[in-house]
C-alpha cells in the first residue's frame, strides 16, 4: 500500500486508543496501589516508630534554674541580691551576615572590643544554632533602643535573666565573695542535673562556702517546642526549689564605719561577738567591686586589679599572715601563768635589753628605739601595760618553744578559726618539730626569744588575733568564728549554733585571766597605757593591747626610723581589744600595713571608732521602746 | 435517541444547565471537592491568609476552566501551533535573559504580571502533538514519530537549560503520552525506555547539578545528611508515619504545626494530610484522584476526533504523573523534585494551568456532535 494512500480509519483508531487507555488505566491503578501500600507501610507498619520520632521532635525537657538565696546582714540589709538583667544574644545560624550585624548593633548599643572578643571565643565553642551572648547588663535605654529596632536584627534576641548583684560592691567583697560563670573544671565536679540551667556558681567567700545552701534545687519542664526551639506550650512542670537565704552576724553599718575609720590605708579590721564567735565586721582594705566578675570582667580591668600595688584582690583578712607583735603579750603572759613559768608576783629587771646566758647578743626593748628610759622592775601586769619586751623575752626563754607553742595553740594560733569561708589559712606557730621538718635545722634558743614578742617565725592571721582576743573577753572560751547566724527559706529560720573549738585554753585560776584583762583595760584607760590617747573621753570601759610588728629585720644595734625606710618596709600597726570591759559585746582586731606610727597611734583609734559605733548603735536600740 | 455508545444519559446531559455551559458535572464536582480539601489543608498548614490567596487563585483557575470549556476542540486545534510557537519563542527569551542575568531564570516579567512560559508548555506541547497527529493515519510512521520527537525535545531542552529538570521531564512525559496513545509501537516504547535508561548516567555526569545529584543520593539514604538534603524526606516521613490510621486530627499535626515539615503548604502538603488525617484521609484523597483520572480517560475515550482524544488522554495521564511523583517524593520513594501536588499544593500558576487543562477536557466532552439517527 502506498504510504500516501493510507487513509485514516476512525474505527481502528478508536479501538487502538481504547486499548492504550485501558493499559494506561491498569498501570496507573497499579502505581496508585504502590502509593497506597507505601502509606500503609509508613502509617500502620512503622507507625509506632514514627510516632516516637515525632514526639522526640517536639517534646524536650528543659531544666529551670532555681533562684539563688539572698544574703542579709544582721539588720536585714541586703548584701547580695538577684537583679533582673537583660542580655543580648545572637544565634549565629540565623544571622545572614554576622560582621555586618555586629557593626549595625554597635551603632545602637555600645559593644566594646572586649565584648566582641569574648563573643568570638564563645561562638567557636557553641553550635551555630545556640545563642551566644554579645552584651550583658543592658541599660534600660539600651533595652528600649534595641526593642524598637529588633525587626532589623533576625537571630538577635533580648533575654532577661537574674544576675547576682552586690550593692556594697568593694566594701563587702572580702567577706561575701562573689559568683561567676561556671567553668569547665567546676562543671566536671558538679551535679550536672541540678546545675543544668544554672550559669553561675560561688567562686569565693560565703558564696562559695554556702553554695549548696544558696543554690537550691533545679526544676524542669517538659515543653513542646517548634522547629526553631521556641516553646509552644508547657506539658508538665516541676518547680525549682529556690536557694535558702543567709542571715549574717555581720552588721553592714559597722562594716562601713570600720572602712571609713581605716580611710585609704591598707589593712584589716575584724570585729566579732566574743560570746558566740559571730563576725560583726570583716574588712580587708582595699577591696574591689565584685559585680563585674559576675558576668565576666574585661581583660583590661582585670589586669589593672592584678597589677595595682595595693593588691586589692588579696584578702588580707583571711590570707594575710603577719607577725602579731606585742598584741599577743596578754596571751603569752596568761600562758606563762598557766604553765607556771611565771607567777603573778614575779618581777623582772629591764635594763633596756635582754641577753641569753652565755650569749653576747642583746635583744632590744622597744624603748631604746624611742630613746625612752628602760622599764626597770616589771611584773606580768605591768609588762603588759607598758608592753615591756624584756619581760617577755625572759618569759619565752623560761617557757621554751615547745611549751609556748602548745599553750598558744589552745588560743587558736596556727589553727583555722573555723570561719565559714574556704580560703582561710593557718599562718605559722613555730615549733622545734616544724623547724626540723621544714627548715631541716635545729631550733636555736634565740629564736624562742623573738617569738616571745610576737616576732621571729611566728605569723598569724587577723582572724586568729581577734578570736584569741574574744577568749580573753568572754572568760576563756574559744568559739569557732561564723559569718552566718541563720539560714532561712522564706518561711522559717534555722539558726547556725555557736560552736566551741575542739581545743580550749585550760585556765586553772580565774585570777590569771583577771590579771591579764585588768592589764588590757589599763592599756586603754590608764595614764601609762600605750593606747590611752586613742581611748580618751570614752563613755564605757575598753580593754586592748597595741602592737607594732617589724616587716623587715634589722641589725641588733640598728635604729629603725620609719620616715627613712621605703614605705613597703615600714612597720605594721596592730591593735586588739574588747568592750565593754565587764560584759564584753565586741572584740576587735585591727592591722594597718606600713605605718609611720605604731599600734597605739595608728591602729587603736580605728578599733575605738568601731567599738563606739557598735556600742552606740546597741545603746540606741536598747533605748528605743 | 441512541448513539453507538448506547448511552442513555445523553438526553439529560444535553438539556442540563451545566451541559449548556459546556461543563461536565462529574469532573467539576470532583474537582470542587478536591479544591475544598486543598483549602482546608492549606488553612491548617499555611494559615488563613494563605488559604484566602489560594481560594482567589482557584477562582481565577475556575474562570479559565469555564472559558476554555467554551472553546470547541476545533478552535483549540487551530490555536495549537500558534500557542506552541509563541511558547517556544518565550522560552528562548527566558533562556537568553537567564544567560545575561547569570542565574536560573524561569520567569518572563511582563511588567504587570510575571509569566512562566514553561507552565504554558504543559498544555501547549500535548496540544501541538495532538494537532500533528490529528489528520495523519495512526499508528504513526517512524518519520512522523521522529518529527514528533523533535517537537517534544525542543521545548524540553529549552526548559532543561533554565535549569528546571523537573518541569522539563514532566513536559517530555506529556508529549510522550500523546505519542503512546497515538499508537507508538511497542518496539519503539521498549527502545525509548532502554534509551532513557542509557541516558540517565549521561544526565548524571554531564547535566545534573550537585544539588540534584544530592537529592537522588538522599533518597537512597536520607539519614546520610539528616540536617541537609535528607531533612525534608525524614521529617515528612515522620509526619506521615506518626499520623497512623486516623491521623492526629485537623490542626493537631505536631510535625506540621510546629514547622518540622518544610514547605508544608506547598510541595510537602501531602505530609500534612497524612499526619492530620491519617491513612484513611490519604486513601480517600488517592481515591478522589483516581476518580478524576478515570473520568478523564472516559472523556478521552468518548472523544470523537483524534485531536480531542489524544489531547484529553495525554492531559489526564500527565495529571496522574503529577500525583504519583509528588506523593512518591513526600512519602520517600522518589527523589525530591519540585513537583506540587496538583490542585492541593499552594501555588498560583500551576493551579490555573491545571484547571485550564480540565477546561480542555470539558470542551472535548461537551462539544461532541451527538449522533442523531
Amino acid at each position: 500500500m502506498n504510504r500516501r494512500m493510507r487513509m485514516k480509519d476512525p474505527v481502528a483508531e478508536t479501538s487502538l486508543f481504547f486499548v492504550r487507555a485501558t493499559i494506561a488505566a491498569v498501570v496507573m491503578g497499579l502505581l496508585l496501589l504502590v502509593l497506597a501500600s507505601r502509606l500503609f507501610y509508613l502509617q500502620i507498619v512503622e507507625h509506632h516508630q514514627y510516632r516516637t520520632l515525632a514526639d522526640r521532635n517536639r517534646i524536650s525537657v528543659q531544666p529551670i534554674a532555681p533562684t539563688r538565696g539572698l544574703i542579709y546582714d544582721r539588720n536585714g540589709v541586703l548584701l547580695a541580691e538577684n537583679r533582673s538583667s537583660f542580655a543580648l544574644e545572637i544565634i549565629p545560624a540565623k544571622v545572614p551576615d554576622l560582621p555586618a550585624t555586629l557593626d549595625q548593633l554597635a551603632l545602637l548599643i555600645s559593644i566594646s572590643d572586649d565584648d566582641r572578643e569574648r563573643f568570638e571565643t564563645e561562638r567557636k565553642q557553641h553550635r551555630r544554632d545556640q545563642p551566644v551572648p554579645i552584651r550583658s547588663r543592658l541599660s534600660e535605654k539600651e533595652v528600649a533602643v534595641f526593642a524598637s529596632n529588633q525587626h532589623r536584627f533576625p537571630g538577635v534576641t533580648l533575654t532577661g535573666r537574674l544576675i547576682r548583684h552586690y550593692p556594697f560592691g568593694p566594701q563587702l567583697v572580702h567577706a561575701i565573695g562573689y559568683v561567676g560563670r561556671i567553668n569547665d573544671k567546676e562543671w566536671d565536679k558538679l551535679d550536672q542535673n541540678n546545675y543544668a540551667a544554672t550559669q553561675h556558681i560561688g567562686k569565693l567567700g560565703l558564696e562559695k562556702h554556702y553554695e549548696s545552701v544558696l543554690h537550691g534545687a533545679a526544676g524542669f519542664q517538659e515543653v513542646e517546642t517548634d522547629v526553631h526551639d521556641r516553646v509552644v506550650r508547657v506539658l508538665n512542670r516541676v518547680a525549682p526549689i529556690p536557694g535558702r537565704n543567709l542571715h549574717l552576724h555581720l552588721d553592714s553599718s559597722l562594716q562601713l564605719a570600720a572602712i571609713s575609720a581605716l580611710g585609704d590605708q591598707r589593712g584589716v579590721v575584724i570585729a566579732v561577738n566574743p560570746n558566740n564567735g559571730g563576725v560583726l565586721a570583716l574588712v580587708s582594705a582595699p577591696g574591689y567591686d565584685p559585680n563585674p566578675f559576675v558576668t565576666g570582667i574585661d581583660r583590661q580591668s582585670y589586669k589593672a586589679l592584678l597589677e595595682s600595688p595595693d593588691v586589692p584582690l588579696y584578702n588580707r583578712a583571711l590570707l594575710g599572715v603577719y607577725p602579731p607583735g606585742s598584741t599577743v603579750k596578754p596571751h603569752l603572759a596568761l600562758a606563762g601563768l598557766i604553765s607556771g613559768a611565771t607567777t603573778v608576783e614575779r618581777k623582772v629587771w629591764d635594763p633596756g635589753w635582754f641577753k641569753l646566758p652565755g650569749d653576747d647578743r642583746r635583744y632590744r626593748d622597744w624603748v631604746l628605739n624611742k630613746g625612752l628610759p628602760a622599764h626597770g622592775w616589771v611584773d606580768a601586769k605591768e609588762a603588759i601595760i607598758q608592753s615591756c619586751d624584756t619581760y617577755f623575752y625572759d618569759l619565752a626563754n623560761r617557757m621554751g618553744i615547745d611549751e609556748l607553742s602548745s599553750q598558744m595553740r589552745r588560743f587558736g594560733f596556727g589553727q583555722l578559726t573555723g570561719l565559714d569561708v574556704d580560703e582561710e589559712v593557718r599562718g605559722l606557730l613555730p615549733t622545734r618539730e616544724w623547724k626540723r621538718r621544714v627548715r631541716k635545722e635545729a631550733w636555736y634558743p634565740g629564736e624562742t626569744v623573738s617569738v616571745g614578742i610576737g616576732q621571729g617565725y611566728w605569723s598569724t592571721t587577723s582572724l586568729q588575733l581577734v578570736n584569741a582576743t574574744a577568749i580573753l573577753a568572754n572568760g576563756g572560751h574559744r568559739y569557732e568564728l561564723r559569718l552566718v547566724n541563720e539560714i532561712g527559706d522564706g518561711e522559717s529560720l534555722q539558726s547556725v549554733p555557736a560552736t566551741l573549738a575542739a581545743e580550749q585554753p585550760q585556765i586553772q585560776h580565774m585570777q590569771y585571766l583577771s590579771l591579764v584583762r585588768e592589764a588590757m583595760r589599763d592599756v586603754a584607760m590608764a595614764p601609762t597605757g600605750t593606747a590611752k590617747k586613742a581611748f580618751q573621753g570614752i563613755h564605757y570601759v575598753a580593754a586592748g593591747k597595741t602592737g607594732t610588728a617589724q616587716v623587715a629585720s634589722y641589725g641588733q644595734n640598728e635604729k629603725y626610723d620609719a620616715t627613712k625606710v621605703d614605705e613597703r618596709f615600714r612597720d605594721n600597726a596592730l591593735f586588739i581589744g574588747f568592750a565593754p570591759y565587764d560584759q564584753p559585746e565586741i572584740a576587735v582586731a585591727v592591722l594597718v600595713e606600713n605605718v609611720i606610727g605604731g599600734g597605739g597611734s595608728s591602729a587603736a583609734p580605728i578599733a575605738r571608732r568601731v567599738m563606739d559605733h557598735y556600742l552606740d548603735a546597741k545603746a540606741k536600740q536598747g533605748a528605743a521602746p | 435517541m441512541t448513539d453507538f455508545g448506547g448511552r442513555v444519559h445523553t438526553h439529560k446531559e444535553r438539556y442540563s444547565l451545566l451541559w449548556r455551559f459546556h461543563i461536565d458535572w462529574m469532573l467539576l464536582s470532583s474537582l470542587l471537592v478536591l479544591m475544598s480539601v486543598a483549602l482546608l489543608v492549606v488553612y491548617s498548614a499555611g494559615g488563613y491568609d494563605t488559604m484566602m490567596r489560594q481560594a482567589a487563585r482557584f477562582g481565577i483557575g475556575l474562570a479559565a476552566l469555564v472559558f476554555v470549556a467554551q472553546l470547541p476542540p476545533r478552535v483549540l486545534k487551530l490555536w495549537a501551533p500558534i500557542l506552541f510557537v509563541a511558547g517556544v519563542i518565550m522560552l528562548i527569551i527566558v533562556d537568553v535573559v537567564g544567560v545575561i542575568g547569570k542565574g536560573a531564570q524561569r520567569w518572563l516579567d511582563l511588567g504587570f504580571i510575571r509569566f512562566q512560559p514553561s507552565e504554558l508548555m504543559k498544555i501547549a506541547v500535548p496540544m501541538m502533538l495532538a494537532w500533528y497527529f490529528a489528520e495523519r493515519p495512526l499508528p504513526p510512521r517512524f518519520s512522523q514519530i521522529a518529527i514528533a520527537g523533535g517537537l517534544i525535545l525542543l521545548p524540553v531542552v529549552l526548559i532543561a537549560v533554565q535549569p528546571d529538570l523537573g518541569t522539563s521531564l514532566l513536559i517530555a512525559a506529556s508529549g510522550f503520552f500523546v505519542l503512546w496513545l497515538a499508537g507508538l509501537s511497542w518496539k519503539l516504547v521498549t527502545g525509548l525506555v532502554v534509551g532513557a535508561a542509557a541516558l540517565a548516567p549521561a544526565l548524571w555526569y554531564f547535566y545534573m547539578h550537585d544539588y540534584q545529584k544530592q537529592r537522588v543520593l538522599t533518597l537512597i539514604d536520607p539519614e546520610s545528611d539528616p540536617l541537609g538534603a535528607g531533612y525534608h524526606i525524614i521529617q515528612s516521613k515522620i509526619a506521615i508515619g506518626s499520623g497512623g490510621l486516623y491521623g492526629k486530627g485537623y490542626f493537631q499535626g505536631t510535625q506540621s504545626q510546629l514547622e518540622f515539615v518544610p514547605e508544608r503548604h506547598t510541595d510537602f502538603i501531602f505530609a500534612v494530610i497524612g499526619e492530620e488525617f491519617g491513612l484513611l484521609g490519604g486513601l480517600l484523597l488517592l481515591g478522589l484522584f483516581a476518580f478524576i483520572i478515570l473520568r478523564g480517560l472516559y472523556i478521552a475515550n468518548q472523544a470523537q476526533d483524534t485531536f480531542s482524544r489524544l489531547l484529553a488522554g495525554a492531559l489526564t495521564l500527565t495529571f496522574f504523573v503529577y500525583v504519583f511523583v509528588n506523593i512518591g517524593m513526600v512519602s520517600g520513594i522518589l527523589p525530591v523534585v519540585g513537583v506540587p501536588l496538583p490542585l492541593v499544593s499552594y501555588g498560583g500558576t500551576a493551579s490555573v494551568t491545571l484547571l485550564a487543562g480540565f477546561g480542555v477536557l470539558m470542551s472535548v466532552h461537551t462539544h461532541r456532535r451527538l449522533l442523531t439517527s
